[in-house]
């Protein structure tokens, strides 16, 4: 048997990592390629969502490489990604790939189907094993979640961008290679570090830019066509509302036990968005209204063209712009957005966001003076 | 006290219950008029472009009635049944219009039954509070409002056109065309959610074209929900949405009956059509060798491409079957 998963941003290396800590033979797929992206196309639904037809590739790519079992999440809806894992059996199983899926999710809402799909993969190994396999995975993902954010902040003050995404790769190189969690400390604190020694100009007040939406397109950079590297290079500091860390901590691991992580963010959604909406629409309102209360200049939404929930946030979201006076951007790709569109629409927009700054200066200058 | 209901979405499911409902409460009910061009208009401008079309529409019809009512209904209807939900789009649907226009008050009770079907009693006594109607009134009338849901889903099971089976589910008098016996011996199913399909302008009125070319039509309400449930209990997953799952169960129904053609009628971009309508096609080309059309519509399309197309998959059809025979 030979394991594969569909990636999104790191994902593969805690999930890769927790997979051979159990035994499992893995096959992570290759890169997110055009190639991928148009094995994908070819054989998704024309209005699946973008993460779907990226999945299907990293699929028949896996194939390629002889993996033949398919580790899948689910999910029980509204959001279509808890039908992802039939919808793409079925394609795959018509073209002929024979691959098994595993979904991990509770059959029938029957948590012990999940256990036994669980106990299926884990084979002899313990529960003591799975659970120090966990706790290993999960020191790889508070490590690249680190390194990200050190990336984010040092995007805006380094002397050439690209030095940033080179140290980003070897850190994150260190991250993957790691055999214990001692070491993957280690490659934590030596990767923030190194991320962190190409910030060599000081920024006093950079402009600050929050990223909300749809999670899969906010964590795999070929997805959102590195939205925030370009962000960084046109000198923005950029923080993403959501790291898979934080996520696992409030979704995961507290919803198990009854408890709302996320208390704030709906509290804050409440007056647009009272309701949950699947995915993470009301998140993205949330957020953005923290964000404006936190005096960020704009807030940029990345979905995939057709997300149900993020549309609904989408039609919401010009009432809290308006009502905090915050910059919104909206940024919708697919298979059809290019490089080059994106990159137009982030220099108008952060040019919008300077003349604002620069505005509310003059007037606030213009005020005092009409006060002596 | 007007209470107004625009004319989209899930009117097209369940109006005669609430129609029977508020009058029962002595409340007038006012539907905004059939979907025009107009209309359509207006919703494509206050609604943002992602939106699908038929939410576009809804939007329409929303703003059309803006300040001649005293209320708005809206309901915000999560899920209609244990361990399913609706789409996204109606569980923000209260949200969406208000961010985007102004508007009267809104009526907007959640209905989520997906932990308990109880809840929807509660939602029905809210309403019945919020209009000041006592819970023995609000008894009587909730009860004639689901004799008349059911009468409806009869009629229309039984092959009346939506408008017909909208009156007669209500006790009007109103003259009915005789349904005149399909000329040719051909059955198509038009599968589609109900408020594409049966509005007049975002259905082209697909179904009467149909019946006027001699035509026996099929719709998902054709069939009992007995027959759906069966259909899709050997599914790889449950689906969770409860719309969909009826298209599908439909669709897969249509194996089973002496069905010619299958045309599947979905709006741009709908997110739940866009995973069903490729199990439908893969199913149905894996199990039967059925004539199968997917037509997709959106604000842009015109009449005339999609009646020319529907034209000659009939040819096709007609023409397979006598070939067959």
């Amino acid at each position: 048997m030979k394991v594969t998963f569909p990636h999104m941003g790191y994902l593969w290396i805690p999930v890769s990592a927790l997979l051979r800590k159990l035994g499992l033979d893995v096959v992570v797929p290759p890169p997110i390629t055009r190639r991928t992206l148009s094995l994908g196309v070819q054989h998704a639904p024309e209005f699946a969502c973008f993460p779907l037809k990226l999945n299907l590739g990293n699929f028949m790519e896996a194939y390629e490489r002889g993996a033949d079992t398919i580790i899948m999440a689910g999910g029980v809806g509204p959001c279509r990604f808890g039908y992802y894992a039939q919808v793409q059996q079925e394609i795959l199983w018509d073209l002929g790939y024979k691959m098994k899926m595993v979904v991990l999710e509770p059959p029938k809402g029957h948590w012990w189907g999940l256990w036994k799909r669980i106990r299926w993969l884990i084979g002899e190994r313990s529960v003591r094993d799975l659970w120090r396999a966990l706790g290993f995975a999960w020191h790889k993902f508070v490590a690249l979640d680190a390194i990200e954010r050190a990336a984010c902040w040092a995007r805006p003050r380094a002397a050439a961008p690209r030095d940033v995404r080179r140290a980003v790769e070897t850190a994150v190189r260190w991250v993957h290679e790691a055999e214990t969690a001692d070491q993957v400390r280690e490659a934590r604190e030596e990767g923030v570090s190194l991320v962190r020694s190409h910030a060599v100009r000081s920024l006093r007040d950079p402009l600050k830019v929050g990223i909300v939406g749809e999670i899969y397109t906010l964590l795999e950079p070929f997805a959102n066509y590195r939205l925030e590297e370009k962000l960084g290079a046109l000198g923005v500091e950029v923080d993403r509302s959501l790291y898979l860390s934080d996520w696992i901590r409030a979704h995961v691991v507290l919803d198990a036990l009854r408890v709302s992580g996320e208390h704030e963010v709906k509290q804050a959604a409440q007056p647009y968005a009272p309701h949950f909406v699947g995915g993470h629409g009301q998140d993205t309102v949330g957020r953005t209204v923290l964000y404006a209360r936190h005096g960020f200049d704009g807030v940029i939404q990345v979905m995939p063209f057709t997300c149900m929930p993020e549309i609904v946030a989408q039609s919401i979201l010009p009432r809290v712009a308006h009502d905090y006076g915050i910059a919104v951007l909206t940024l919708i790709v697919d298979e059809h957005s290019a490089d080059a569109g994106i990159q137009t629409r982030l220099e108008a927009f952060v040019d919008l966001l300077r003349r604002r700054r620069s505005k509310k200066k003059h007037d606030a200058v213009a005020r005092a003076q009409a006060g002596k | 006290m007007r209470i107004g209901i625009p004319r989209g979405l899930l009117y097209y499911e369940y109006f005669p219950l609430w129609k029977c409902f508020f009058e029962e409460l002595s409340a007038e009910v006012i539907v905004s008029g059939p979907t025009t061009k107009r209309i359509l208009d207006r919703g494509v401008q206050t609604a943002v472009d992602e939106a699908c079309l038929p939410v576009k529409v809804f939007y329409g019809h929303a703003a059309e009635l803006g300040d001649c009512v005293d209320f708005l209904f809206v309901p915000r209807v999560v899920s209609v049944e244990p361990r399913a939900y609706t789409c996204p789009k109606f569980l923000g649907l209260p949200d969406m219009l208000r961010a985007s226009m102004v508007l009267p008050r809104l009526l907007s009770p959640t209905v989520n039954m997906r932990r308990n079907r109880r809840q929807l009693l509660a939602a029905v006594r809210q309403v019945a509070a919020e209009l000041g109607a006592g819970p023995v009134k609000t008894w009587r009338a909730w009860r004639r409002a689901v004799a008349a849901y059911r009468r409806f889903k009869e009629f229309l099971r039984q092959g009346y056109g939506f408008e017909d089976a909208v009156s007669l589910a209500l006790g009007q008098n109103r003259h009915l065309a005789r349904q005149a016996p399909p000329a040719r011996d051909l059955t198509v199913a038009v599968l589609g959610h109900p408020y594409l399909v049966y509005d007049q302008l975002v259905g082209m009125n697909l179904i009467q074209r149909l019946r006027s070319e001699g035509v026996r039509v099929l719709t998902a309400d054709s069939f009992t929900p007995a027959e759906i449930e069966a259909k899709v209990r050997n599914l790889p997953k449950a689906l969770f949405w409860t719309y969909e799952k009826q298209v599908l169960g439909a669709a897969l129904a249509c194996l089973d009956r002496n069905v010619d053609g299958i045309i599947q009628y979905v709006s741009f971009g709908c997110g739940p059509d866009s995973m069903i309508g490729e199990l439908i096609q893969r199913w149905v080309r894996r199990k039967r060798d059925i004539p199968f059309t997917l037509l997709t519509v959106d604000e842009h399309t015109g009449q005339a491409g999609i009646l020319t197309r529907v034209e000659a998959f009939l040819d096709m059809v007609a023409r397979k079957k006598a070939r067959s025979a």
